[in-house]
C-alpha cells in the first residue's frame, strides 16, 4: 500500500512537471517564425545555420526541411516558406510560374559546392580531364596507364546514389551536363555510404579514385588538377578556383525569397553572409562565398 | 489464501501463454506488412526489369539479382569460416579443454558476441580489407571475402554457444559408455557426442547463419556494395552488394509509396523468405534426426 502511494506520488509530480514546462513554452513563444525548405545538399548547413541563429537570437524559430530543391521553389512558389533552398538556379518556367502566383523570386548566393577528385599520394596521376574522368566511372578506362599512370588496374568509388554529391557527380562528369547522356556509372563501383569510408580506401589503396565535397578531402589526399576539355587548362580545386569558376566541378548553392527580403529573414540572410556564418560552410565541406 | 493464489496461477499462465503467442502474432504482422508495401513492386515493375542485372534505382534500374547473389555469397563464405570454426571451438570448449580455460574461454567467446558489428567494420576497413589487398594482391579489399571473414566472426559467438550447450546436455554416461568400449577421445566426440547433440549443433548453425544472412552495418561497410552480379567462383575476390545493405543505405532517402520504395520492401520480403527457408529446412532436418533416434532406441 505504502508502495503505491509513492508510485502515486512520483507520477503525479511527473505529470505536474509535463504541465508546467510546456506552459512555460507557450508563454515565451518565439516573435518570429522562419519556414525553410528545400534541397537536401543544403539541408544540413541550412540546419547547422539555423541552430547557431537560434541560440543567438532566441526570439527567432527557423524551421528547416529537405525534400529537393524543386520541392522548395515549389512551396516559396505557393507561398507557403520564406525561404526555399536551391542546389540549382530556378528555372525560367518556375519564375513564370512564380509571377503568376504573385511572387517575385530573389536569388541569394549562399555558398558553393565543388568537388574534388582524389586519388592515393603514391599514384603518379595529377591531372585528367572531365572526359577522362567520366571514361573511367563509366568504365571505358579501365587501368591507370591509359590515363598516364602506372599498370595498376583502377578502383572507382562513389557516393550511395542518394547521396546529392552522387548525383550531381552523374550529371556534371559522367554526362557532361548533358540531358541527352545516359552514360551509368560502372556497375563494378564501389558505392560507399559515407565520406569517411572513400577517404580510408583512398588512403590506403594506390588504384582506388573517390570523389567528395571539397572541404572533406584531408591534406595527405591528392587532389586531381582538372580541364574542363583536352588541351586546357588543368585546374586545382581551392576556394579561390572555386569562386572565380576556373574549377570545372562546382555550382552555387542558392536561397530564394518572395521579393527583396525584409525584416528577420534579411537580418537572417545578412547574417549567413557573415563571417561567423560562413566557417561553418567551411566546417561542413562547402566552399565559402567570400 | 488458496483463492489468491489460484487467481495468481491463473492470470500467470495467462501471461506466459499470451507471451507465446505473441511472437507468431508479430511475425505474422512483419509478413503482412512487408507483403503490403513490397507486392505493389510486381504491379510497378516489370518481372524483366525485377530479374535483371543492374540495380541502379534513381534512373529505374531494379533488377535484384546481384543482391540476392550478393548476399548468398557472402554468406557461404561466412558459415564456410564459422561452422568448423565454431563447431571446433564449441567442443573444444566442451569435451577437452581443463576446466580453468574453459571458465576463461566461455565468456571471452561471449563476450565476442556482444561486440557491436559497426566496431568490427571499422576494423574490416581499417585493417582487414587493406590486408587482404596486398597479401592476395587484390585490386581492392573491400571484396566478398573481407565481409565473409567478418561475419563468420560475428556468428562464431552464436554457434559456440549454442553448440557447447548442446554437447553439453549429452549425458555423461554415453561418454562413459564409448570410452568402455575401447573409443579414442576423437572417436568418442566425433561417432558419439556430436551425434547425439545433432538437433542442438544443428540450431546453432542455423543461428549462426540467420545471423550472417540478416548482418547489416559491417557488410555495408567492408564489401564495397557494388551491385555486381556474383556467380563466379572468383566473385568471392570482388566487391559485393547484399540485400540488407542496399535497404539500409536507400531506405533513409526515398521518397515514400515510390516504386523504388516498394522495391525495397519487396527485397526485405525476399530475405525473410530465404530465412524462412533456412529455418523450415534446419527445423525438418532436426525433425527427421529426432525421430530416427527414437526408432532405434524404441
Amino acid at each position: 500500500m505504502k508502495r503505491e502511494i509513492i508510485l502515486l506520488l512520483i507520477f503525479s509530480i511527473v505529470i505536474v512537471s509535463c504541465g508546467t514546462s510546456s506552459s512555460s513554452n507557450n508563454s515565451n513563444s518565439p516573435a518570429a517564425y522562419i519556414e525553410n525548405k528545400g534541397s537536401d545538399t543544403i539541408v544540413n548547413l541550412a540546419l547547422a545555420w539555423a541552430e547557431r541563429y537560434q541560440g543567438d537570437h532566441p526570439d527567432v524559430r527557423i524551421s528547416v526541411t529537405g525534400g529537393g530543391s524543386g520541392t522548395g521553389i515549389a512551396s516559396l512558389i505557393n507561398g507557403t516558406v520564406g525561404i526555399a533552398n536551391a542546389s540549382r538556379q530556378i528555372k525560367s518556367e518556375e519564375i513564370e510560374q512564380a509571377k503568376s502566383n504573385g511572387v517575385e523570386p530573389v536569388e541569394h548566393i549562399i555558398a558553393r559546392d565543388a568537388i574534388a577528385v582524389v586519388v592515393n599520394p603514391n599514384n603518379p596521376v595529377r591531372e585528367l580531364t572531365l572526359q577522362q574522368i567520366s571514361d573511367i566511372y563509366s568504365g571505358e578506362i579501365t587501368n591507370w596507364k591509359e590515363v598516364g599512370g602506372d599498370d595498376r588496374p583502377i578502383v572507382r568509388l562513389s557516393r550511395e546514389t542518394n547521396s546529392g554529391t552522387h548525383v550531381y557527380f552523374l550529371e556534371t562528369v559522367l554526362r557532361l551536363n548533358s540531358k541527352e547522356d545516359k552514360t551509368l556509372f560502372s556497375t563494378d563501383t564501389l558505392l560507399l555510404p559515407s565520406s569517411e569510408g572513400i577517404i580510408a580506401e583512398v588512403r590506403q589503396n594506390p588504384n582506388a579514385i573517390g570523389y567528395d565535397g571539397l572541404g572533406y578531402v584531408p591534406h595527405d589526399l591528392i587532389m586531381i588538377s582538372i580541364a574542363e576539355e583536352a588541351g586546357g587548362a588543368y585546374v586545382l580545386p581551392s576556394v579561390a578556383t572555386v569562386n572565380d569558376k576556373t574549377y570545372p566541378i562546382a555550382r552555387d548553392l542558392y536561397m530564394y525569397t518572395n521579393g527583396a527580403p525584409e525584416g528577420v529573414i534579411k537580418e537572417y540572410l545578412d547574417w549567413i553572409l557573415s563571417l561567423e556564418a560562413q566557417m561553418i560552410v567551411e566546417e561542413l565541406g562547402f566552399v565559402p562565398v567570400n | 489464501m488458496e483463492k489468491s493464489l489460484n487467481w495468481r496461477e491463473f492470470i500467470i499462465t495467462r501471461l506466459i501463454k499470451a507471451s507465446g503467442y505473441s511472437a507468431i502474432l508479430f511475425v505474422a504482422l512483419i509478413f503482412f506488412f512487408l507483403v503490403r508495401e513490397g507486392l505493389p513492386t510486381l504491379g510497378e515493375v516489370e518481372l524483366k526489369s525485377l530479374t535483371g542485372t543492374r540495380w541502379y534505382p534513381i534512373e529505374d534500374y531494379f533488377g535484384i539479382l546481384p543482391l540476392i547473389t550478393g548476399s548468398l555469397i557472402i554468406t557461404i563464405g561466412a558459415g564456410l569460416i564459422a561452422v568448423p570454426f565454431g563447431i571446433g571451438t564449441a567442443v573444444y570448449i566442451s569435451e577437452i579443454a581443463p576446466r580453468w580455460v574453459r571458465e576463461i574461454l566461455k565468456p571471452l567467446v561471449e563476450l565476442l558476441g556482444g561486440l557491436p558489428s559497426v566496431v568490427l567494420g571499422f576494423l574490416g576497413i581499417l585493417v582487414l580489407s587493406p590486408f587482404l589487398r596486398v597479401f592476395l594482391d587484390l585490386p581492392t579489399g573491400l571484396t566478398a571475402l573481407a565481409g565473409s571473414i567478418l561475419l563468420g566472426a560475428i556468428s562464431v559467438p552464436t554457434v559456440v554457444s549454442v553448440a557447447e550447450d548442446a554437447l553439453d546436455s549429452v549425458p555423461r554416461s554415453y561418454r562413459e559408455g564409448a570410452w568402455a568400449l575401447g573409443a579414442t577421445r576423437w572417436q568418442t566426440i566425433w561417432r558419439v557426442t556430436l551425434p547425439a547433440a545433432r538437433s542442438g549443433v544443428l540450431t546453432a548453425v542455423m543461428l549462426g547463419v540467420g545471423r550472417s544472412i540478416g548482418e547489416t552495418m559491417t557488410v555495408m561497410m567492408v564489401t564495397g556494395n557494388a551491385p555486381v552480379l556474383a556467380v563466379k567462383l572468383g566473385s568471392i575476390f570482388s566487391p559485393v552488394r547484399t540485400m540488407t545493405a542496399t535497404i539500409a543505405a536507400e531506405m533513409g532517402e526515398v521518397a515514400n509509396g515510390s516504386t523504388h520504395y516498394h522495391v525495397l520492401f519487396f527485397i526485405g520480403m525476399v530475405l525473410f523468405l530465404i530465412s524462412l527457408a533456412v529455418n523450415i529446412a534446419a527445423s525438418s532436418v532436426v525433425f527427421r534426426a529426432r525421430k530416427r533416434a527414437e526408432r532405434i532406441l524404441s
